[in-house]
């Protein structure tokens, strides 16, 4: 009786998963950093996609996926390109995504191009990498969408006629120089100095770097560092060297203000200037819902940052494509699917754009003010939909 | 001029912060391995349970930021105990290679537990007013709170000078560096010395741990990532000697906060560079004893 | 003869002759090829790390050199190779990788002259530093090393012209184990030789070796060179297999890293570096899979424990076992 009542129950599960008659199951290989030191970010990305697919089910258009997640430690590159061949050739993989370091996916875009498998970006923001492989489509940004438009903003709207530029002496760094010296001198504005502070691997001691600027008496300073432990360390050193009271305004991309990071600056980052295409603190309704999932989901102390958003989209992307595909996932038709694909995101209206499978967005100016004894982004500006400057004005290697 | 005296000056000032913030997570790496020869990689991981263990008491239940510091140090010290007694006194007569892969060892399960309990990013603290932002020392506005660090730098080096030239427990440390079998047979309790010894320098450390928060962040890799700048300090000073992991920490501190400040495409060369440079030509460090 | 002569003697010759043993993991190697075709990735990053173990090994367990910047002459090797090919054109896999290891053995040759004349604690912060100072000047030499973002544009013709490269790694498998047997064979050809047993006593008493005008110097210099040369080769393979070279390779993890697999499987007896690197990596591999977040504590916790109770790495610990299992006989 009992083993008939078992063999009953067994067969109506089986029935129940063939309920969608072309249901396929879709194995998605995600490569994020899970340990050492950049393994916060891989925690926000993981749970923003993980909270796209508690929330939207539907959107998977009842094809079943299965997430195999591969830890690619640290930005070396061997590390992420053994994982992504062995989600391609032993987990046959139909789909990677994940990626928070630009050597990580650079060094995977050959096997992907090979294995004919498409890649979701969801952080790796060094400006040309989509164009190593036809099936990268990225959901996060490129180095330009801040910085360039934070140069033009910087002189027209912010009045200074005089920078310096501090930023992290590797690649996004470089990028994110010259995106900010290309748009501020294009305004006319004049660079005085542009200052490596030291690789990406650890915080340095900002104060020497800091010394040499508040020297040079520049109207604006401009900074790029890695998002993460860096932006807590130069807000404060700007405060303890009395930089604000001397007339020296900081200003960056979102990076330096990062939402999780916010909280732990000193009071002298009230009035800071960024430019960037999310807060946790944007109003709109999309976000305030999104922002409240989280915080039910993962702890009234977390909050979701752009990594933890581009997680989220980048779900919303990888859903789409298997519903438009019919569940049955290709390299082309994942590409076709998202070319054009626009999205209501926490962060705005995003766009793959069609030609360069990058992402088109808002880029927001960003003002630090502070509300109840708490620091809160206000967006006091708004550049709508920025297509990636480098690759629109054909610079370097985005030509 | 008035701009070169000015950077003189702050390369001086912020040299001389960075160099004692060294110090103090250093020097207790310098006694253990002149005093008992154990090559202990997992010092850094001591500076870094005393940061966390500092961002407990006041996060978790509100000490004050000094009282914390404080309480940090001890409680570390206390910590380290059994390590010593347990793990490292059995391998004193071990070749270097144990050490260095024993400690190592330590070092990756910090990190882990670390990453398990307070998660994977940078922890920070806020500290109270009177250390936040400048402060007027008569020549001039400092940063509070690397004036603050030099402060405690000065005193401790006090204190450790009086406690090695001026107690009994200095005179018996001194003897063993200098000849443990001599120490031993005219009647020190050496074992008793290398818990003491321990138990202080893992103290100092986990101090300089909290000290370090504001400095240079807190994160679990911490105790890997800094592990090669106490390692240069201990070999450019020379095993055992307190003057002379004093002397390489300052001299670390000024090269590298002139070298970012002077020559910032640079990058960590400098630091590298001299300590290559020293050790060629002084094998056993500055104040080493053949 | 004395008696004692006559032990060292017998001993000597049965560990030159070859023992059925030492058959063992060349035909796990074998099997591996074809019980686990999905793996072939991973085990072709296994060959190249235990080429990399032995080429320490060397220099660890016959000559008592402990370094902590062995990557320096990895790295070396992969941006050599690396660079062949991405800037040069050069596609020819084995001359690509014979560059390589003439370009790491070119390095410790020069390198090792001046370090080896240190010991203890300053050698350890030398070689350290020679490694960071490396990976400093790679990171400065963006132009040709790709700097942080790493070298791309890294391609190789087929094998001999006929053996294409594959996306499922067969033939680098196949490649990979072929240097492999290569190099540990001229390596015990060296450990057996006059020369390898005068390192033996070197690290056993070098004053005494002075004493007996040995050039103990040339000699460190000698073995070191070759040492750094099979790490070229090593690094020269990873280069290839990857096509893509990032300044990781001159890391102080990975320094750090293949010292460990080689203390994990035991020193002085090339089939150390074959045990401690396949446990290392699979452990690696497996706990990584378990719970990404943690691996690190199970391979912290595994190296406490070997250091406390089995102090010769696991091959020693099965060599104490057999012999305690002949004593009760």
């Amino acid at each position: 009786m009992n083993i008939k009542k078992l063999l009953i129950g067994s067969v109506a599960i089986f029935a129940l998963s063939l309920g969608g008659a072309s249901a396929a199951k879709v194995k998605i290989g995600v490569v994020l950093p899970y340990t050492g030191g950049a393994a916060q970010f891989g925690e926000q990305i993981d749970r923003g996609m993980n909270l796209f697919i508690q929330q939207h089910r539907a959107a998977f258009g009842g094809h079943e996926i299965e997430l195999i997640k591969r830890d690619s430690k640290r930005p070396g590159g061997d590390i992420a390109k053994n994982a992504v061949q062995e989600l391609i050739t032993r987990q046959k993989v139909d789909l990677l995504t994940g990626f928070v370091f630009s050597p990580n996916a650079m060094a995977s875009a050959p096997l992907i191009t090979q294995g004919k498998v498409p890649m979701v970006i969801m952080n790796a923001g060094t400006a040309w990498i989509p164009k190593l492989s036809p099936y990268i489509a990225r959901v996060s940004f490129t180095m330009w969408h801040a910085g360039y438009p934070m140069g033009g903003y910087a002189m027209n709207k912010l009045g200074c006629k005089t920078a310096v530029i501090g930023f992290t002496n590797y690649p996004p760094g470089k990028d994110s120089r010259n995106a900010f010296t290309t748009g501020f001198e294009k305004a006319g504005g004049k660079v005085l100095e542009a200052i490596p502070m030291g690789g990406p691997r650890q915080v340095p001691d900002f104060t020497p770097f800091f010394q040499r600027v508040k020297n040079a008496k520049p109207d604006c300073f401009y900074i790029f560092v890695p998002a993460g432990n860096h932006a807590v360390a130069v807000v404060k050193t700007y405060a303890n060297l009395g930089m604000k009271t001397a007339g020296i305004r900081l200003i960056g991309p979102g990076d330096i203000t990062q939402d999780t990071k916010l909280q732990s600056m000193p009071k002298e980052a009230e009035g800071m200037i960024t430019v960037h295409h999310y807060s946790a603190d944007y109003k709109t309704p999309v976000n305030i819902a999104f922002v409240k999932a989280w915080k039910a989901a993962y702890g009234a102390d977390t909050t979701p940052d752009f990594m933890g958003v581009a997680g989220y989209d980048g779900m919303a992307a990888i859903a789409h494509a298997i519903t438009a595909q019919g569940g049955a996932v290709t390299a082309e038709g994942t590409m076709k699917a998202l070319s054009g694909w626009s999205y209501d995101s926490p962060r705005g209206k995003i766009t793959i754009d069609p030609e360069t499978r990058d992402i088109i967005q808002d880029s927001n100016v960003h003002k630090v003010v502070s509300k109840g004894g708490r620091l809160m982004i206000e967006v006091i500006d708004t550049i709508p939909q920025v297509k990636d400057p480098c690759k629109a004005h054909a610079i370097g290697k985005c030509k | 001029m008035e701009q070169i005296a000015r950077a003189a000056i702050a390369i001086l000032f912020d040299g001389v912060a960075y160099g004692m913030l060294l110090f103090i997570m250093s020097v207790g790496l310098s006694i253990t391995m002149g005093l008992m020869g154990f090559a202990n990689l997992a010092h850094g991981a001591f500076a870094m349970a005393g940061g966390y263990v500092l961002v407990g008491l006041m996060v978790g239940i509100g000490v004050p930021f000094i009282p914390a510091l404080v309480m940090a140090g001890v409680i570390v010290a206390v910590i380290s105990i059994p390590f010593e007694r347990y793990l490292y006194r059995p391998l004193y007569q071990a070749d270097e290679l144990d050490h260095v892969l024993l400690s190592i060892g330590l070092v990756f399960m910090a990190t882990a537990a670390i990453t398990f309990v307070y998660g994977p990013s940078t922890v920070s603290i806020t500290v109270p007013d009177y250390l936040n932002g400048q402060i007027d020392l008569g020549i001039g506005l400092f940063p509070a709170y690397r004036t603050f660090t030099i402060a405690v730098g000065a005193v401790l080096i006090l204190a450790l000078w009086y406690g090695f030239e001026g107690t009994i427990i200095g005179a018996k440390i001194r003897a063993a560096v200098d000849n443990r079998r001599m120490a031993q047979s005219i009647g020190i309790n050496v074992d008793r010395l290398f818990v003491i010894a321990f138990a202080l320098g893992s103290g100092l450390a986990a101090l300089g741990g909290g000290l370090a928060i504001e400095i240079i962040g807190m994160e679990p890799t911490f105790a890997l990532t800094y592990l090669v700048f106490f390692l240069i300090v201990v070999a450019v000073g020379g095993l055992g000697s307190i003057r002379g992991a004093f002397v390489a920490a300052l001299l670390l501190g000024l090269i590298d906060t002139a070298g970012k400040y002077l020559w910032p495409d640079g990058g960590a060369f400098f630091i590298y560079a001299v300590t290559v440079a020293i050790l060629l030509i002084k094998p056993m460090g500055l104040f080493g004893k053949a | 003869m004395t008696h004692q002569a006559d032990i060292a003697r017998r001993y000597m010759v049965a560990r030159e002759n070859w023992h059925w043993g030492e058959a063992l993991p060349w035909l796990a190697i074998v099997a591996a090829f074809f019980v686990f075709p999905d793996y072939l990735a991973l085990g072709t990053q296994i060959i190249i790390a235990i080429i990399f173990a032995l080429s320490l090994d060397l220099i660890l367990g016959y000559a008592g050199i402990i370094t902590l910047g062995h990557a320096a002459y990895f790295g070396a090797g992969a941006y050599a190779t690396g660079m062949l090919s991405a800037h040069l054109g050069w596609s020819e896999p084995i001359s690509a990788l014979l560059f390589g290891g003439l370009v790491g053995g070119a390095l410790g040759l020069v390198t090792g002259w001046i370090l080896l004349r240190y010991h203890g604690l300053t050698l350890l912060m030398l070689t350290l530093a020679t490694a960071i100072l490396l990976q400093e000047g790679a990171n400065a030499a963006e132009d040709w090393t790709g700097g942080f973002d790493g070298l791309v544009g890294i391609s190789f013709q087929p094998l001999l012209g006929s053996f294409e490269f594959d996306l499922w790694g067969k033939t680098y498998f196949c490649y990979a184990v072929a240097v492999l047997l290569l190099c540990f064979l001229f390596a015990r050809a060296v450990v057996h030789s006059a020369f390898g047993r005068s390192l033996a006593g070197i690290k056993g008493n070098v004053e005494r070796m002075h004493g007996v005008g040995t050039p103990v110097h040339g000699r460190l210099v000698a073995i070191y060179t070759i040492s750094a040369a099979m790490a070229g080769l090593a690094g020269g393979l990873f280069a290839e297999s990857n096509a893509y070279v990032t300044l990781d390779v001159l890391s102080f993890s990975r320094s750090g890293t293949v010292l460990i697999m080689l203390v994990l499987g035991g020193t002085g007896r090339l089939y150390g570096a074959f045990v401690g690197t396949v446990a290392y990596m699979v452990l690696e591999d497996e706990l990584a899979k378990l719970s990404p977040e943690f691996w690190e504590f199970g391979i912290g916790l595994l190296l406490v424990v070997v250091v406390l109770f089995f102090r010769r790495g696991l091959l020693g610990a099965l060599e104490d076992a057999r012999a305690r299992m002949g004593g009760l006989k």
